[in-house]
């Protein structure tokens, strides 16, 4: 046995990024091959982009009340509050934006695809959509690949929206900073690069949960038992490699785009 | 049989294998067309894993399976969407899409080839539900469904496309004996009036007394019988005397 396959995991791993990588291919050459049924797009958006509203709306009220506080607390000791909007901006914008909605969504779609997919591998849906001549990656995959990447961005939008509408709200009313300096702060040290950033990396995100979901749903076995094992890893897995990619997003698109500077 | 050319399937040493258990050990079998043949054998013999490489849902290890003369055991998934397209199957539990309703799941494959117009695929739907007397269900999603319903509204669904083979895996399986017989019946019917070629996977006897041309017996991973009804009945052969009879050698 030669590397990598005296290591199972490594071995394990390697098929799996592989599978992935199959899963990611087939899905882009459908879409650009226009086999997209729009229909079931616009249903999963509203499943996916719609549904996932208050979920995403609720994180990011609580995160940019939450950070707004906490940033007081420490920067009015060094009589720099005015400072809490920007500080409170750049890190929802570039890091808490996409990752918290990334996680959230991952939680609340992922596991959903997965699920359902899984089930439908397990009572041979799945085998049944290709008896009839349907393509389980077109009829399953390509919707919910377009929706999420049609969602997520604006999901990431609105978390980013809502966080600092809060992040507002409770630095001018309850912590009494100055709301002038606030948002003169908060505007000029928020570019549009710091934007990009946020939907390039939801971008990406709804890549990993919807690809990890669909994957983990398509390889369901053993019934119920497999369902929730893959629902739980479709979670976990997407999760995880959230974390992960956003650091090295991070690193990436800092060269891109080099946090600083305001004008 | 009348020559090579009039067979709609041709299988030739096909083998399969999961893990290490030998499934399919080099099945031969060719099934001319218009013809309806009951392949018979013991559960988990491997007669539902021949019928899925039968439509490319299982790759086989090794051999041959032609459809009207095309090779398709290495076919990829898009080459064998017009395979695919001439030949209904019937899952053995029916398999319907249960996120859609009973009239939907029928609808399917016609929406899917492009039937846009929904007098047509109302009228269908209708004629289909109809054969398989599940007049007013339309609406019902499959979770309302008894087992038997399910199987019928699946049985629309796979022949709603007028298919010029069916493949029907255990049709008759947990159904009570008057939807079973409205199955047989309909299978029959099928076959007379649009040469419909079928293979029927079953263990049922009066089924197979009821619908079969030919019968083939699955034993050990191979064709162990293949002839006429007649043939089945007169033979001699312990194995097939024991499945016909419904005996085991277990000792109580």
């Amino acid at each position: 046995m030669k590397f990598p396959y005296s290591f199972p995991l490594t071995r394990a791993f390697c098929l799996y990024l592989g599978q992935l990588a199959l899963l990611l291919g087939e899905t882009f050459t459908s879409i650009f091959a226009g086999r997209i049924r729009w229909r079931l797009v616009l249903h999963q958006i509203v499943e996916i982009g719609f549904g996932s509203q208050a979920v995403v709306i609720i994180t990011g009220i609580f995160t940019g009340a939450v950070f707004t506080a906490q940033i007081f607390f420490q920067f009015n000791a060094l009589n720099m509050s005015t400072a809490v909007g920007p500080v409170v901006s750049i890190a929802m914008f570039r890091e808490l934006g996409p990752v918290l909605t990334g996680l959230m969504v991952a939680g609340r779609v992922g596991a959903a695809m997965s699920a359902e997919i899984g089930t439908m591998k397990v009572t041979e849906q799945i085998d049944a959509l290709r008896a009839l001549a349907v393509n389980p990656v077109d009829y399953l995959v390509v919707p919910r690949a377009v929706a999420m990447m049609i969602s997520m961005p604006l999901l990431v939008g609105e978390c980013i929206f809502f966080s600092l509408s809060a992040s507002y709200f409770v630095a001018t009313t309850i912590l009494n900073v100055n709301s002038v300096f606030f948002l003169q702060h908060m505007w000029s040290y928020t570019h549009n690069k710091d934007m990009v950033m946020a939907t390039t990396k939801g971008f990406v995100f709804a890549l990993i949960v919807v690809f990890v979901g669909c994957q983990q749903g398509l390889t369901t076995s053993n019934g119920a038992v497999g369902v929730g094992r893959s629902t739980t890893e479709a979670v976990v897995i997407s999760s995880l490699s959230i974390l992960m990619v956003n650091f090295f997003l991070t690193m990436a698109l800092n060269i891109i785009f080099p946090a600083g500077g305001h004008y | 049989m009348s020559g090579l050319q009039d067979n709609l399937i041709e299988v030739r040493d096909l083998r399969q294998k999961f893990g290490q258990q030998d499934i399919l050990r080099g099945v031969n079998l060719d099934i001319p067309k218009g013809e309806t043949l009951v392949l018979l054998g013991q559960s988990g013999g491997g007669k539902s894993v021949f019928l899925r490489h039968l439509i490319g849902l299982i790759r086989p290890l090794s051999g041959s399976i032609k459809i009207e003369g095309e090779e398709i055991a290495h076919l990829s998934e898009r080459e064998l969407e017009p395979v695919r397209r001439k030949i209904g199957m019937l899952f053995q539990d029916g398999a319907l899409f249960d996120s859609l309703t009973v009239f939907d799941n029928v609808a399917f494959p016609l929406r899917e080839r492009g039937e846009r117009n929904e007098k047509v695929i109302r009228e269908k739907v209708a004629r289909a539900l109809e054969l398989v007397s599940l007049q007013g269900q339309e609406n019902k999603m499959p979770v309302n469904l008894s087992g038997g319903m399910r199987k019928r509204a699946a049985l629309a669904r796979a022949i709603i496309t007028d298919p010029s083979c069916i493949l029907y895996d255990e049709p008759t399986a947990g159904l009570d004996p008057i939807v079973s017989d409205t199955i047989n019946r309909l299978i029959r019917r099928l076959q007379s009036q649009l040469q419909v070629t079928s293979i029927v996977v079953t263990h049922d006897m009066i089924s197979t007394n009821h619908i079969a041309d030919r019968v083939a017996l699955l034993r050990e991973g191979r064709i162990h019988f293949n002839g006429s009804l007649e043939k089945l009945h007169s033979s001699t052969d312990p194995v097939i005397r024991d499945f016909i009879e419904g005996r085991s050698h277990e000792i109580d």
